[in-house]
């Protein structure tokens, strides 16, 4: 039996005014294994925790119930006054007899009475309570970010400013992500490239991060602190120390086939190639699908050309392994594919585009080399519709039922450059609603509709219907004026809902984070840890998370840098001893723990065991306490009971409900 | 048993440490009163709680028995209360065919926030509980009766 010692606090007259503490003490007395029981008026106090201190002593306590405040308050208080005394901290129980008690009953009897119960409740428990030690492990000073967009850019540099190394790997060929795809961007309407380049430089020259593109992530192990991750570098058949970056290889590839993804397939490039010119690094690779040479072994032209002798056909794949203490995902999101909506013969006409399409013909690097031109004929369209919410908000599973966020204010963008820009060609906008809910947003909606003259229809479009004089006819309906609508345009544009890279469910799996039915990352709570992935030592960056804009993004990207950055200033990571194990013997192996574990904490070894004298090599489960969180799911889920939780074990809640109903 | 006047149901709380928890602290300290019979257990998550600790509750004279937990989708642990919903929705369904009347099962979600909603939802469960009066049909059958 061990010897518990139960401390009754008054809270001055906080507790003592509806609980006769005395009372408490006496029943205290009575209950199995309490050698010693007082009150104090402030147990908290220097002077109260000198009393724990000396019972501790004199009687020789091994256990310790409290009666006092909520364990939210005062909890480790007296999990430390034990602990420098000489008695594990988690021997220590509280039992909450102000706010669950003496805050919310007036009669003194009734209140005095269920603080009895709880403190026995305590006492019951307590003497179940196993010392646990709380683990350490120590933390690689090396952060990862996965995704070289804005988001990821940006999480590096705050990261590396503060001094802690990064590795960036981004699976294009270059880093810039979707915004380097950008002409101009809403509110302000600053060069997407203008602002964006300067980061990307700054990222590839910092001391502190090195920048792995036209590379992916192939296998992750460990837990927080201590990754340990192997990176694919895929060939690239161009040396990076050897290139220049001068650009002839390119002009001089007969190859010129392949669709150019940067430009969204508008228009071609050649085998070799780097995705825009302001790449970085400004290194190119080759197509391995499209390279002449690499495929019939004729061509080689390109290492002809190259002065500096870089082109090497023979390079292979690479797999690097590499320690981090934590990872950043900011994979971002791609437009969804319009197979599904047949109506706006997106897949029959060229003039039917999506608007990352248009930011590409807008932009002077683009396929029109900025012209706002039909793709059909090159001829300047007169007229233009676009459509908002292609795919969002969607109610049926053609589309999303999500908000895209940015559509509403990059249509508004367009149609103004478009005016600005072209004030003889008329803009006519469809909407469900405008939702403009930013700094600077309303204004910058109205400053199109009333100084840029943009025709704004609330309603949906049923068809699109192609015309043989090449025009488009478009169906839609006005609900305002309730009435159908068809109006003949020269280019249809489709505010294309948003969704997270395909990638991600690869990533996510690898990483054990989470993501909800629509593919986003799941924060560890959407409202105070949205930058912390539901497992520890991951964090999410941009919209991998959820549909951003750019400002929203780079708060973001900074915000996980910080969570990041408090991580890797910890040489050592306490981790929580109140965590799952299996009972060697109870368990067989079956699995199902695994599959409720919310952080993937829960392994399978063969190992062997000696059942009453029979040794034998069963499959176990282990659970890694680094990465268990404690929630107890897998103790609930395991059929064989081997499941348990230290800290809230199977038996010590039965202690505590036995007490409560004795 | 008979109902005597002062007869004082016993109800056990089982409340999740990060919601809950915080939900019944929060109720304590604006001073929003419930009945004395509930007594809180404090678990990690809702998920935590055994389908076994609540028949044992039952088996050893509890009255009523109410889970609560973070919120669907503000669960600490993201999908805790999803689990604890489900396992929840089977026993007392099972407790319901055997007796124990759903009045004295409830599951509940509280936020941190919430100390109003647990002091209204103790009051109401406790009343319910009341007017069915005690209960009988899983009490230990070598003790009393
Ligand atoms: C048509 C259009 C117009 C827009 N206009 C504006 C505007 O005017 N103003 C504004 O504020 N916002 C605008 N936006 C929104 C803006 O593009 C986003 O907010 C921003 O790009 C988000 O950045 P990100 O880094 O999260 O994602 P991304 O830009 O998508 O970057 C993600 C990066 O991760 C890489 N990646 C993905 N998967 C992997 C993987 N498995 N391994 C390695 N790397 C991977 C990708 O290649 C990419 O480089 C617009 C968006 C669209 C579609
Ligand atoms: S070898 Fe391949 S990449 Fe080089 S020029 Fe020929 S086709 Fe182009
Ligand atoms: S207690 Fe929760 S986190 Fe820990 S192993 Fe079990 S399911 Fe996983």
């Amino acid at each position: 039996m061990r010897r518990i010692g139960v401390f009754v606090c008054h809270c001055g007259s906080n507790i003592a005014a509806t609980v006769d503490v005395k009372k408490v003490v006496e029943m205290a007395l009575k209950e199995q294994g309490v050698v010693h029981a007082e009150d104090y008026p402030y147990m908290c106090s220097e002077a109260g925790q000198v009393k724990i201190a000396e019972a501790i002593k004199e009687h020789k306590l091994e256990g310790i119930v409290v009666c006092s405040c909520s364990p939210r308050m005062h909890e480790a208080t007296f999990r430390k006054c034990a602990e420098r005394n000489g008695l594990n901290p988690y021997l220590v129980e509280i039992a909450n007899i102000r706010e669950h008690c003496s805050w919310i009953h007036k009669d003194m009897a009734e209140a005095t009475e269920k603080a009895v119960i709880l403190m026995r409740a305590a006492v019951a428990k307590v003497h179940l309570n196993a010392p646990l030690q709380a683990g350490e492990s120590a933390v690689t000073k090396k952060a990862l970010v996965i995704g070289g967009g804005i988001a990821g850019i940006q999480t590096a540099i705050d990261i590396a400013d503060a001094g802690y190394k990064v590795d960036i790997v981004e699976k294009e060929p270059s880093i810039g992500g979707r915004m380097s795809q950008l002409d101009k961007t809403f509110p302000t309407l600053d060069c997407s490239a203008c602002i964006l380049t300067p980061k990307m430089v700054e990222a590839a020259a910092h001391e502190n991060i090195t920048i792995h593109t036209w590379s992916e992530v192939e296998k992750v192990s460990g837990f927080v602190g201590n990754f340990t991750v192997d990176i694919r570098k895929k060939a690239r058949y161009v040396n990076m120390d050897k290139c220049t970056g001068c650009g002839v290889c390119q002009e001089k590839c007969p190859s010129k086939k392949p669709l150019n993804e940067f430009n969204r397939g508008l228009n071609t490039r050649s085998a070799i190639y780097t995705p825009f010119a302001q790449a970085i690094p400004n290194v190119p690779v080759i197509d391995a699908n499209a390279c002449i040479k690499l495929n019939t072994g004729k061509c080689g032209i390109c290492e002809k050309f190259c002065q500096v002798g870089a082109i090497d056909y023979t390079q292979k794949d690479e797999i690097i392994t590499e320690q981090y203490g934590a990872i950043v995902v900011a994979t971002g999101f791609d437009t969804i594919k319009l197979d599904k909506y047949g109506e706006y013969a997106y897949n029959e006409s060229k003039d039917v585009i999506t608007s990352l399409e248009l930011e590409r013909i807008m932009n002077a690097a683009g396929p029109t080399k900025g012209h706002l031109e039909r793709l059909s004929d090159g001829k300047a369209p007169k007229e233009i519709v676009f459509i908002q919410c292609v795919g969002s908000r969607c109610s049926d599973d053609r589309g999303k039922p999500y908000c895209s966020k940015i559509c509403c204010m990059y249509t508004a963008k367009h149609a103004m450059l478009i005016r600005d820009k072209y004030p003889d060609t008329n803009v006519t906008v469809f909407y469900i609603d405008v939702r403009t809910p930013g700094k600077n947003f309303d204004e910058f909606y109205r400053r199109a509709v009333e100084d840029y003259g943009v025709n704004y229809v609330k309603g949906q479009v049923g068809k699109v219907a192609p015309q043989p004089d090449g025009s488009l006819m478009v169906h839609g309906v006005d609900l305002l004026e309730n009435k159908q609508i068809v109006k003949k345009a020269d280019m249809v544009v489709l505010a294309t809902a948003i969704e997270p890279n395909p990638d991600v469910r690869k990533i996510a799996t690898m990483l054990t984070a989470s993501i909800d039915t629509n593919n986003f990352l799941t924060e560890a709570h959407p409202k105070l840890r949205p930058v912390e992935s539901p497992t520890a030592g991951v964090f999410l960056s941009g919209v991998c998370q959820g549909p951003k804009d750019i400002p929203e993004t780079v708060a973001q990207a900074g915000a996980a840098a910080v969570k990041v950055i408090g991580l890797l200033a910890k040489d050592k990571l306490k981790t929580n001893p109140c965590t799952a194990k299996a009972d060697e013997l109870r368990c067989n192996g079956c699995s199902q723990c695994a599959n409720v574990c919310p952080y993937g904490a829960i392994s399978y070894e063969t190992k062997q065991v000696n059942d009453h004298g029979i040794r034998e090599d069963r499959r176990i489960a282990v659970v890694n306490s680094a990465l268990c969180q404690g929630c107890g799911a897998c103790t609930v889920t395991c059929p064989s009971g081997a499941m348990d939780l230290q800290g809230f074990s199977n038996r010590q809640i039965i202690a505590e409900v036995d007490a409560i109903c004795r | 048993m008979p109902v005597t006047e002062n007869w004082k149901p016993k109800i056990v709380a089982f409340c999740c440490n990060w919601c809950s928890y915080a939900g019944a602290d929060l109720a304590g300290s604006s001073r929003l009163a419930y009945p004395a019979d509930v007594k809180i257990i404090k678990v990690p998550c809702s998920c935590r709680v055994n389908p076994m600790f609540i028949l044992r509750a039952f088996e050893k004279g509890a009255d009523g028995v109410i889970l609560c937990g973070c919120h669907p989708g503000d669960c600490h642990y993201s999908t805790g209360n999803y689990y604890a919903r489900r396992r929840m929705t089977l026993l007392f369904s099972m407790l319901d065919y055997l007796g124990v009347e759903e009045g004295r099962t409830r599951v509940e979600w509280v936020s941190a926030a919430e100390g109003v909603k647990f002091s209204e939802t103790m009051n109401s469960f406790v009343e319910k509980v009341r007017a069915l009066g005690p209960n009988v049909r899983l009490g230990d059958l070598r003790c009393k009766n």
